[in-house]
């Protein structure tokens, strides 16, 4: 068969855990960067942003530092599992999450910024917390930003190349991604099994990215929330 | 701290005019008295003002009268807590809101202030019920379906309950925002301008509601406007605000018959004010000559001479001549038999029709700003080109006098 079935679930699923956790991880994130008045937000802004304009090799490689054994954090994971974090899933999922937290955190801004003020105002006013707040005004409102940037985050996680290859090598089942494989076939010359895959790759980004546009018109910004 | 008080359910308004629970004695004792007095710095219109006040508003209406720009909704701001004061204190009864030497600044959704915003800013994704439910969240399910709907009740738009904000009406819309916050039992209702979108009789009728409201619930309303009308409908005390000053404060009658600035007499509606000079003086009749200096047209017959009351200040002095467009008469001929002192021809400029009233531009060597009935101007068969003939009374002349240069 052509199509390597295994490289595709697990990039499915890669996917899928990430946009997952990005979904959580990326309100807070996204809320205090579209509501803090602090002056050096905007240092904040451009780090969250770096994975866009960053060669995947780069944050990858820088990745691969940190979960590595020499690493507090990669010592700490060694010390809790037994086994370093390159090279494995969980790996993979957090250069992923890094690598699209973009893609996620900046739709998520761009709503929540969009929200009229004064309906936060008068939720206030009406003795709402700020958590309340964010449940029962801001998060209802910015439905359309919170799917464009979980769809977003998820087809950019699907295609993603130089940061698995940094850290999750190319461990078939565990680790080896559509990416990668088609990556493989051109290597090994084989150019119709690399092209069906890759068929698969692109079809499969458009459709994601077809439903977001449909959503949303105004579907993504690439830019500091204002 | 003021204890909750319960709301009945039958409470609130009836469609009558004259609310049974008026006469009801007040369930609390101590009312509440708005006691406010801070420093902001503010930017509008792209320049910084400070907003310096200090004012006590007690049960009822207190109107907030001024120009844009003047302070208005930065005041209600720092009492609702959504922008911060750089000094001073705000109180409501024993309740301290704001107190910088003690840092005391309690959350806006802590202050229990009430606040109608002029966009009314309903919750979109809300029904007009879950937007009236919205401010009750700390009661069991029961207790707010029931007192939200003795409100929608109250305001009658039980109807709507089920709607979007996006398919009822402005005045529907205004009921809603207003029902919103009365059901949270407020210690102070703060309302920018929320019925300036609204036509007279929706508005009437709205005001009539809130202040069969305010019979049961005797609390502070700082109620924002620019609309003199609504100064005179609401108002048992109005504080009139400019460049974030108070520049006067009493009952609109003292505020508004007798202006002690010219930006008090712009804002309370003295449509046409002039520069002048006293011509001579007639101390016998009780009245004086002035000669109007600012002509924006070049003049072709003469000064425009007005006989105004008698006032200090001797031949020479400079003033200032007020008069209401409504105090001013329209005549097509020259009019004989008059008590009317001052009669100046002029020809009509423009007629514009706001609401029930015409507005009339006429020019006269100066340019004055009449205001007429739907059924004058029909009647006289007015229209711009028209030659016509001002007749104002001595007293309809109010003199002020001249506080910065006039640039008019």
């Amino acid at each position: 068969m052509a199509i390597d079935w295994q490289a595709f679930w697990l990039t499915l699923q890669l996917a899928v855990t990430v946009s997952a956790v990005l979904l959580v991880l990326g309100l807070p994130i996204a809320y205090w960067i579209a509501f803090s008045r602090w002056r050096w937000k905007f240092l904040v802004e451009a780090v969250v942003a770096l994975p866009i304009v960053l060669p995947p090799t780069v944050l990858g490689f820088y990745v691969l530092v940190a979960l590595g054994p020499r690493s507090p954090l990669g010592r700490w994971w060694i010390s809790l599992t037994g086994h370093t974090l390159a090279f494995t899933f969980s790996g993979l999922v957090i250069g992923s999450i890094l690598y699209s937290l973009p893609f996620a955190v900046q739709p998520f801004a761009a709503s929540f910024a969009g929200v009229d003020r004064k309906l936060i105002a008068a939720s206030a006013t009406l003795g709402a917390s700020p958590l309340r707040t964010f449940f029962r005004v801001i998060a209802p409102l910015s439905v359309p930003g919170l799917i464009t940037g979980a769809a977003l985050s998820f087809a950019h996680t699907m295609g993603e190349f130089g940061v698995v290859l940094m850290v999750g090598g190319n461990i078939p089942g565990v680790t080896r991604t559509v990416s990668i494989d088609i990556f493989d076939r051109v290597q090994a010359s084989d150019y119709a099994a690399a092209n069906q895959t890759a068929l698969l790759l692109l079809a499969f980004s458009f459709a994601v990215l077809a439903i977001v546009y449909g959503l949303n018109r105004k579907a993504w910004v690439i830019g500091p929330v204002k | 701290m003021n204890e909750p008080r319960a709301i009945d359910s039958a409470d609130g308004l009836t469609a009558s005019s004259q609310p049974p629970q008026a006469e009801r004695p007040s369930q609390k004792p101590n009312v509440p008295l708005l006691d406010a007095c801070f420093r902001k710095r503010f930017a509008a219109q792209s320049q910084e003002f400070v907003l310096e006040v200090e004012f006590q508003a007690g049960p009822g209406f207190t109107i907030l009268f001024g120009p844009s720009g003047a302070g208005k909704t930065t005041l209600l701001d720092c009492v609702a807590g959504l922008a911060t004061p750089d000094s001073g204190r705000i109180s409501v009864g024993d309740r301290t809101l704001f107190n910088v030497s003690e840092r005391t600044d309690l959350p806006v959704a802590k202050r229990r202030i009430g606040y109608v915003f002029q966009n009314l800013a309903l919750f979109p994704h809300l029904t007009v019920e879950q937007n009236v439910q919205y401010g009750l969240a700390h009661l069991p399910q029961a207790e707010r379906a029931a007192q939200a709907s003795a409100i929608l009740q109250a305001f009658r738009i039980e109807a709507l309950a089920q709607r979007y904000p996006r398919e009822i009406s402005g005045g529907e819309s205004q009921r809603t925002a207003l029902a919103r916050t009365l059901v949270t039992d407020p210690s102070v209702l703060l309302l920018d301008e929320p019925l300036a979108a609204l036509d007279a009789a929706t508005k009437t009728k709205i005001i009539d509601d809130l202040r069969s409201w305010n019979q049961a619930h005797r609390i502070p309303i700082l109620y924002v406007t620019h609309s003199r009308d609504e100064v005179f409908a609401l108002g048992e005390r109005v504080i009139v605000l400019d460049a974030g000053r108070i520049v006067a404060q009493g009952t609109p009658h003292e505020v508004i018959t007798a202006p002690l600035q010219e930006t008090v007499a712009q804002l309370v509606g003295f449509e046409n004010i002039f520069d002048a000079i006293v011509e001579s003086v007639h101390p016998a009749r009780g009245t004086m000559t002035c000669k109007i200096t600012s002509c924006r047209i070049a003049a072709d017959g003469g000064p425009v001479l007005l006989e105004t009351p008698l006032v200090r200040g001797g031949v020479g002095s400079a003033l200032r001549v007020g008069i209401r467009a409504g105090d001013i008469l329209l005549a097509t001929a020259p009019p004989v038999g008059l008590s009317a002192r001052n009669v100046i021809p002029g020809r009509i400029a423009s007629l514009e029709q706001r609401d029930v009233i015409v507005t009339a531009r006429v020019k006269c060597r100066i340019e004055m700003e009449v205001h007429l009935t739907l059924a004058a101007r029909d009647s006289l068969q007015l229209a711009p080109g028209r030659e016509v003939w001002l007749v104002i009374k001595t007293h309809s002349c109010h003199l002020m006098q001249q506080t910065t240069p006039h640039t008019r």
